[in-house]
């Protein structure tokens, strides 16, 4: 725990807000067992003894509905609010407690904030906007000017400078909102409902303008949605929020594919399941898989032991070589030849565990066997038979289980192997009873 | 019962003669200090030729509004000349401009006040109830007896009355600023200073200045009743016409009050919404200014 705590960009320890008199009372009450609703009338308790570890670089996404208290949660971590009880830490720092001048000095070197409604100042300019917050830090202005027109060019606002916030549209003012808070130049980024208030398509090219700059900037960013969508694509890790107490925390996959509780489970129901789960997520173990040494007789065996028309040749460290058809096999075996090595093709569909599923859909139906999936070293480290990619988009925990699969029609394989055997001038029929074949 | 009474003005007279009373030097101060200022400030623009003040007057209207403002000003400034209310009218003005800057100075710091500080906020709008609700005229009762007879009564009462809606507003104001944008100040760092000046204020400041435009509007009516504490001006041209029943005196002595009052109403309210107006002069100067480095980008990039 304390080897890495330098890798902790900022963590909360039992943090309770309410709101209402006698808040202290109330948290007293509310950990010794009294719920939530029972202070209700008293106190209203908006937070209720949340934990977490956000790590540097980390996409950390806080996920609730409405009322959930992810608001207050955010403003707490900046110390907008200040926690009732329990403690803040903002880079080793604690930020409970601490002088109002401290406070902002936390502020204004560590942590920044894109607000739901941008929260821009609308009397001034686009670039003092963005160069608010060195600004306040007593940045020269020709300094401040100039690094502020790095982020306007870099989030995509270029030639609005000059302009008044009002003057640009929802999705632009969302980009100064989002260069200001870069501009700040903090380890640390706060997003309240930060593409909330955009439209869809303006959405989506903002969350991966975001994951972009992510990845450029390695910053920390805790991102506050009520979108499971959303959640789901930017988070590394989420943690979902239900009256003020946090439910689960987890990768988007964990979530989705085994949710703490009911809730949970209810939440993640209407998910685009295609979008976050990804080939590592559903891919099953390769079986018709023959080593590179192999000849065609092993290859036909394995193909007729697993039903397929094709198998996936690996290499001794297991890097996918190719994939070597029946046909060809066939052919092989009819000219005596023992290595595969001639008839080995290329596996053009062969796709990444970090591929998400949308992205599967074509490859799998040009994939006459179940989908290659391969690891960072090309490996073959696991394969997707299409029903595995149907049953993965439904609802609940099947998505990963074993399935019941209705008995499939004799595969050619087999009438090919028997007709190989019985008659030696088999080929051609092979070749016109083949579908696949025609493009 | 028929005898039963609190004697509430008697106890409020009495208090009022031990102010008097103890606190002296203070008021004839302020007063040599006020009469000082108005009546400096008539002589001044007595000085000046009446065509030159009149097209001063003029050129304010159009700088903040539009030039329809600017020639109604002179046509209805060259009125009052014509109507021999020309100095009457200075010394009104001069009083309202002292009273409503007095006013001002004082209403917006305690606006903010209340606009960040709750107790505040509780303890002083009974008060400004209190004051704005009282019948102007008994204001000038106190201040007669302070200041005695003269312009300085008429201006104490006209501060007085006129300082309400100058408080509320700004509190309105600035309580009227999106939390957001306050939040946004704290989120980076600001000091509460840095968050008032940088980001409450001039997001208040149209509804500061509709409070500005309504405190010189109360003071204008407020220095017609001045009057009758003998305050020169517009006012005792009033009085002086009401006591002989000389209705020509009295419609012109109005008729000049009501010139003051649209003029300044115009000018107040226009310096609160400059954007509605793109004729003014200083619309024309800022649209100027924002077009040219904009213009500068325009063609760098087409370079590129």
């Amino acid at each position: 725990m304390n080897e890495n705590s330098s890798s902790i960009a900022l963590s909360a320890k039992n943090v309770y807000k309410v709101f209402g008199k006698k808040p202290q009372e109330a948290v007293r009450r509310l950990k010794s067992g009294t719920s939530r609703s029972e202070l209700a009338g008293h106190a209203t308790a908006a937070v209720i003894d949340v934990s977490f570890e956000v790590k540097k670089g980390e996409i950390f996404v806080v996920m609730g509905l409405s009322g959930s208290g992810k608001s207050t949660l955010i403003r707490m971590l900046n110390g907008l609010w200040e926690a009732t009880s329990g403690e803040v830490i903002v880079d080793g720092t604690s930020i409970t407690g601490i002088t109002p001048a401290k406070l902002r000095q936390v502020r204004s070197e560590k942590i920044s904030m894109v607000f739901q409604h941008f929260a821009l100042l609308p009397h001034r300019t686009v670039l003092d906007n963005v160069a608010y917050g060195a600004e306040l830090r007593g940045v020269p202005r020709s300094e401040r000017e100039k690094r502020a027109r790095e982020i306007i060019e870099l989030v995509g606002l270029a030639g609005n400078e000059q302009k008044l916030p009002d003057q640009l549209s929802g999705g632009m003012q969302q980009r100064v909102g989002l260069g200001r808070a870069l501009a700040a130049d903090t380890d640390i980024l706060l997003m309240d409902e930060a593409f909330s208030a955009l439209d869809p398509l303006i959405r989506r090219e903002m969350q991966e303008q975001l994951l972009e700059l992510q990845e450029r900037f390695g910053k920390t960013i805790i991102f506050i949605t009520h979108d499971l969508n959303e959640a789901m694509f930017l988070g590394d890790r989420i943690a979902v929020m239900r009256d003020g107490r946090v439910v689960q925390i987890g990768t988007p996959e964990d979530i989705l594919t085994d949710p703490a509780n009911d809730y949970v489970e209810q939440f993640v129901q209407d998910v685009d399941r295609a979008r976050v789960l990804t080939a590592g997520n559903v891919m099953e173990r390769p079986i018709s898989v023959v080593a590179e040494g192999a000849g065609p007789r092993t290859a036909l065996r394995a193909m007729r032991d697993t039903y397929s028309s094709a198998v996936y040749v690996v290499g001794r460290d297991r890097t996918l070589r190719g994939i070597v058809r029946d046909r060809d096999a066939i052919k092989l075996v009819q000219k005596g030849e023992s290595s595969l090595a001639s008839i080995i093709r290329p596996v053009p569909q062969a796709v990444s565990v970090d591929d998400v599923l949308l992205d599967l859909f074509v490859p799998a139906i040009e994939s006459e066997v179940p989908l290659a999936v391969t690891d960072d070293r090309s490996r073959l480290v696991g394969v997707i038979p299409r029903v595995t990619l149907l049953a993965a988009l439904g609802p609940g925990t099947t998505a990963t289980g074993e399935l019941t699969i209705p008995q499939q029609a004799v595969p050619t394989t087999v009438i090919d192997e028997l007709l190989a055997s019985g008659e030696t001038d088999a080929a051609p029929a092979v070749h016109g009873s083949d579908p696949k074949e025609v493009h | 019962m028929e005898d039963f009474r609190i004697p509430i003005g008697e106890w409020i007279e009495t208090v009022l003669d031990w102010i008097k009373i103890n606190f002296a030097v203070i008021f004839d101060g302020v007063g040599t200090a006020f009469s000082a200022l108005i009546e400096g400030l008539t002589d001044a623009l007595l000085a000046v030729p009446e065509p030159a003040l009149i097209l001063v007057f003029a050129l304010i209207g159009w700088l903040v509004r539009s030039w329809q403002l600017a020639i109604g000003t002179a046509v209805s400034f060259l009125l009052v000349v014509a109507m021999g209310q020309w100095t009457p009218a200075l010394q009104t003005l001069s009083l309202v401009l002292v009273a409503a800057i007095v006013t001002i100075a004082v209403a917006v710091p305690l606006g903010i006040l209340m606009a960040r500080n709750a107790t505040a906020s509780a303890i002083l709008r009974p008060v400004l109830d209190f004051m704005q609700t009282m019948p102007a005229l008994v204001y000038l009762i106190p201040a007669i007896t302070f200041f005695s007879i003269g312009v300085v009564p008429g201006v104490v009462a006209t501060i007085i009355f006129s300082l309400p809606p100058g408080v509320r507003f700004t509190e309105l104001g600035i309580r009227g600023v999106d939390p957001e944008r306050v939040e946004a100040g704290h989120a980076f760092g600001a000091t509460p200073g840095q968050i008032l000046r940088g980001i409450q204020l001039p997001l208040a400041a149209p509804t500061i200045m509709g409070g500005i435009n309504q405190v010189v509007m109360l003071a204008l009516s407020m220095a017609v009743i001045a009057g009758f504490g003998g305050a020169d001006g517009a006012g005792k041209e009033v009085v002086a016409a009401i006591s002989t029943l000389n209705v020509a005196r009295g419609v012109e002595a109005g008729l000049s009050v009501v010139v003051l009052a649209i003029f300044l109403d115009r000018v107040t309210s226009a310096l609160g919404a400059p954007g509605d107006y793109r004729s003014s002069i200083l619309a024309i100067l800022r649209r100027r200014r924002a077009n040219r480095p904009s213009g500068a980008e325009v063609t760098t990039r087409a370079r590129v």
